[in-house]
C-alpha cells in the first residue's frame, strides 16, 4: 500500500478531504475532484464526527467495485489515523488500470542492482510469492532436469527476436480464431437481407405499410482464448518464451484472458498489456522465477475454475494449458478437474515443451490423466512448432 | 431521516440490514444517488428494493435486465397503432397535427420513463444491470446522473422527484467505469452467523430455537464445503420452509427428511453428490 502521512499543516476539513481522496487515487481507486465535492456533501448528511459513519459513508461513495471495497478500511485507516504500513503480501490488484498503481510489480526490474535490499521487499509484496519460495532464482533445479537435452529448442532463444517471433506466432493463432461468423443470421441495424418476418409485423402497426425495414446478418462469434502457463521450477527455461506468446494472445484485440500458475494462480492479464514485449516478458518471467519450484496442476486449475472460471469460461471458449505436466499433485484430481473444465468450455489444448522431443512419451502420471480430457496435445518447443500450431486452431 | 430510521424501517419489513448497507441506503436517499448492489446470487440483493418500496409505501418499478434489452424496451416507445388510428378517423376532419400525434398520449411509457415521471418518488430497480448489453448501460447514463430522459420529439423529460435507484449486478461480466461513478456501492456478502439467525427470526418466527440454531449453522457450514454453487440466504429460508412445513423439530432425528429437503439448498447434481447423509451427519453433529 502507498502510504500518505498527514500533512502537519493542513487547512480545514476541505483540504483533509482532497489529501484523502490523492491517497485513494495513489492506491488505484478510480476518484477525483468531483468525488472530493460528494464525499464532503455525503459527510454532512451523516454523523461525520463517528468515524465508524464516516467511513461507512466514504465507503460506500467512494468504492467502485468488490475489491476496492475490501480495501476501503485499511485505507481509511492508514490517511485517517496515520496507521499505514507498508504490508507485505498484499494482494496485488490485477484488474487496477491506474497508472500510478502499476509499479508494484513493475518497480523490481526499473531500479538499479543498489536497491536490490528493497528489491526483495517488493518482490514480497507482489502476489503468490509466498514466504521462503523467493530463493529459487538461481534455478539450479532446472539445470539438473534439462542438462542433458542437446537439442536446441526455445530454452536457448531468448533474444529479442525469438520473443517477437513468438509474439507473432500467438498473433496468427489468435487472429485464426476470431474472425468467425455465427450460422445463425439474427436481426441488424445493417445488413445484407431484409428480415421479411419482422418487416410485416412491424407494418402491421403502421397500417399494413412496410415503412421500418430491418435487416438481418451473421453477427461475429469470436472465440475466446483462455491460457494458464505454467511457470514452475521445470518450465523457468521456457517461460520467457511463453510469456511473450501469452502477450501475443493478449494484445492481438481477441477476448482473451491469461494466467500464471505454479503451486498458486494469479492473472497476469492486465499485467500483460504493457505496449513493450520485452519488457513485459521479462518482468513477468523474472517473477516467475522468483516464485519457481513445486507445480500443483490440479490445484491451480482447480482454483482457477472456482475463481475466475465462471466468468471466463464459457461455451465458446478454448483453454490453452502450456505445461510439461509434471505434477507434484495427485494426477486423478487433475483428470477431474479437466472433465470439469471441459463441461463449461468449448476445447482443450494442452501446448507440451516436451512433446517436441525424440521418442517423448506422455508417461508422467499427471500426462496420462490428463490425455483422456485433451482435444490435443500438441508440441510447442521450438518456435517452429509455435508457429505450426496456426492450422491446427484454425480446426478447432 | 437518520441512520437508524433506515435500519428500523426495513427490519420492520423483515429485511435484516447491516450498518455497511444501512449507511448506503441512507446515503442513497439523502444524496439522491443511485446505489449499485453487488454480491453473490441469494443475499438479498433484489430484496432491498422490496423492503424498501414497502417501508416508504411506494411503487416499486422494476427493471429487469437481458441481453438484447433497448430503449424502446427499458425507456419508452411511441404508439403508432393509436397513431394510425388517430390519423385515419381524423382524415375526415381534415387530419390531425403533428404535434398532436406526438403528444403524451401516444407514448407508452416503459419502466425507466415511469419511473421519472412519478409524483410520489419510487423505488426503481433494476436489476441484474450486468446482464444487458453495455450500449445499454450508456442509456442509463444520463438517466442516473441528471434524472431526465430526451426524447427528440418532445424534448427532455426532467424527473420531478428523484426516484430510490438500486442496481444489482453479480459478476457476468465487468460494469463500465462511466456506470460505477456515478452510483454509491455496497457490497453483500453472505451474513455472519447472528445476523442470519436474525434474518431468519424476522422472516419465520414459528421456528424454534434448536431448529433454527440447527438450521443456521448447517448453512453456514455447507458454505465452507467445496460447493459450486454456494447456498445464499433465499435457499437457507427455503430450506426452513420446507422443514417447519415438514414439522421437523429436530435436524438429528429426523434425518430421511433432511436429505429429502435438501433439494432446496443444493442445486446442480454435482453438488447434491457432494452432500451424502454421511456429509450431512457430520454437519449436523457438529452443530448439535
Amino acid at each position: 500500500m502507498q502510504v500518505t502521512r498527514f500533512p502537519s499543516r493542513a487547512s480545514g476539513l476541505s483540504d483533509r478531504m482532497s489529501g484523502f481522496i490523492a491517497h485513494l487515487r495513489m492506491n488505484g481507486l478510480r476518484v477525483g475532484p468531483k468525488e472530493t465535492e460528494d464525499a464532503l456533501a455525503a459527510l454532512s448528511a451523516v454523523e461525520a464526527t463517528d468515524a465508524d459513519q464516516a467511513r461507512q459513508a466514504l465507503c460506500a461513495l467512494l468504492a467502485g467495485d468488490a475489491e476496492d471495497w475490501r480495501r476501503f478500511d485499511e485505507l481509511f485507516d492508514a490517511y485517517w489515523f496515520n496507521a499505514g504500513k507498508q504490508r507485505t503480501g498484499l494482494a496485488q490488484n490485477t484488474h487496477v488500470r491506474v497508472q500510478s498503481a502499476k509499479p508494484m510489480i513493475w518497480q523490481s526490474l526499473e531500479r538499479d542492482t543498489k536497491d536490490a535490499q528493497t528489491d526483495t521487499a517488493q518482490e514480497a509484496s507482489t502476489p503468490d510469492s509466498g514466504d521462503g519460495e523467493a530463493e529459487g532464482m538461481d534455478g539450479k533445479l532446472i539445470a539438473t532436469r534439462t542438462a542433458n537435452l542437446s537439442r536446441r529448442d526455445l530454452r536457448e532463444m531468448m533474444d529479442e527476436q525469438a520473443l517477437k517471433q513468438a509474439e507473432a506466432a500467438a498473433f496468427r493463432i489468435a487472429s485464426a480464431i476470431r474472425d468467425r461468423r455465427s450460422r445463425r443470421r439474427k436481426k441488424a441495424q445493417r445488413g445484407p437481407v431484409l428480415d421479411m418476418r419482422r418487416i410485416q409485423r412491424a407494418s402491421l402497426a403502421r397500417g399494413g405499410e412496410p415503412m421500418d425495414l430491418y435487416h438481418r446478418a451473421r453477427p461475429p462469434r469470436p472465440m475466446r482464448i483462455v491460457a494458464l502457463c505454467d511457470v514452475s521450477g521445470s518450465m523457468t527455461v521456457y517461460s520467457r518464451v511463453f510469456l511473450a506468446f501469452l502477450k501475443g494472445l493478449i494484445g492481438s484485440g481477441t477476448d482473451a484472458d491469461a494466467y500464471l500458475f505454479h503451486t498458486r494462480l494469479m492473472r497476469v492479464t492486465d499485467a500483460l498489456r504493457d505496449h513493450d514485449t520485452l519488457r513485459a516478458a521479462g518482468r513477468l518471467s523474472l517473477m516467475a522465477e522468483g516464485f519457481g519450484g513445486g507445480t500443483d496442476i490440479s490445484g491451480s486449475l482447480e482454483s482457477f475454475l472456482n475463481g475466475y472460471g465462471a466468468r471466463a469460461l464459457n461455451g465458446r471458449t478454448i483453454v490453452l494449458i502450456l505445461s510439461d505436466g509434471y505434477c507434484s499433485s495427485e494426477p486423478e484430481a487433475l483428470g477431474a478437474v479437466l472433465a470439469r473444465i471441459r463441461r463449461k468450455a468449448r476445447r482443450i489444448v494442452w501446448l507440451n515443451p516436451l512433446k517436441g522431443w525424440d521418442r517423448y512419451e506422455p508417461v508422467a502420471a499427471a500426462m496420462q490423466a490428463a490425455q483422456p480430457h485433451l482435444d490435443a496435445h500438441l508440441p510447442a518447443n521450438t518456435l517452429e512448432a509455435l508457429a505450426a500450431l496456426e492450422p491446427q486452431f484454425r480446426k478447432l | 431521516m437518520t441512520l437508524n430510521d433506515v435500519q428500523n424501517g426495513l427490519a420492520a419489513q423483515g429485511y435484516i440490514a447491516d450498518e455497511r448497507l444501512a449507511m448506503a441506503l441512507h446515503l442513497a436517499q439523502a444524496l439522491g444517488r443511485p446505489l449499485l448492489l453487488e454480491g453473490p446470487a441469494g443475499v438479498g440483493k433484489t430484496e432491498v428494493a422490496k423492503a424498501i418500496a414497502a417501508w416508504r409505501d411506494t411503487r416499486l418499478i422494476r427493471l429487469q435486465c437481458y441481453e438484447g434489452l433497448d430503449a424502446s424496451h427499458a425507456i419508452y416507445e411511441w404508439n403508432y397503432q393509436r397513431q394510425l388510428l388517430a390519423i385515419r378517423a381524423s382524415e375526415a376532419q381534415g387530419g390531425v397535427g403533428e404535434a398532436q400525434l406526438f403528444s403524451d398520449d401516444y407514448l407508452l411509457k416503459r419502466p425507466l420513463l415511469e419511473a421519472i415521471s412519478e409524483k410520489e418518488p419510487p423505488v426503481l430497480l433494476i436489476d441484474e444491470i450486468d446482464r444487458a448489453d453495455e450500449e445499454f448501460e450508456a442509456y442509463l447514463l444520463e438517466i442516473l446522473s441528471d434524472f431526465q430522459i430526451t426524447i427528440p420529439e418532445l424534448g427532455t423529460i426532467k424527473a420531478r422527484v428523484r426516484p430510490i435507484v438500486i442496481l444489482t449486478a453479480n459478476g457476468t461480466r465487468d460494469l463500465s467505469d462511466a456506470l460505477r461513478r456515478r452510483c454509491l456501492y455496497s457490497f453483500l456478502d453472505y451474513p455472519s452467523k447472528e445476523a442470519e439467525m436474525a434474518i431468519l427470526q424476522a422472516r419465520m418466527p414459528e421456528i424454534e430455537g434448536l431448529l433454527a440454531r440447527q438450521i443456521i449453522g448447517v448453512v453456514q457450514a455447507l458454505r465452507k464445503e467445496d460447493l459450486e454453487k454456494t447456498p445464499g440466504i433465499a435457499e437457507m429460508l427455503d430450506w426452513a420452509a420446507a422443514l417447519s412445513g415438514l414439522g421437523v423439530n429436530d435436524l438429528a432425528k429426523s434425518r430421511d427428511k433432511v436429505q429429502a429437503t435438501l433439494v432446496c439448498l443444493l442445486k446442480t447434481a454435482v453438488d447434491y453428490d457432494a452432500a451424502p447423509p454421511e456429509v450431512m451427519d457430520r454437519l449436523i453433529g457438529k452443530v448439535a
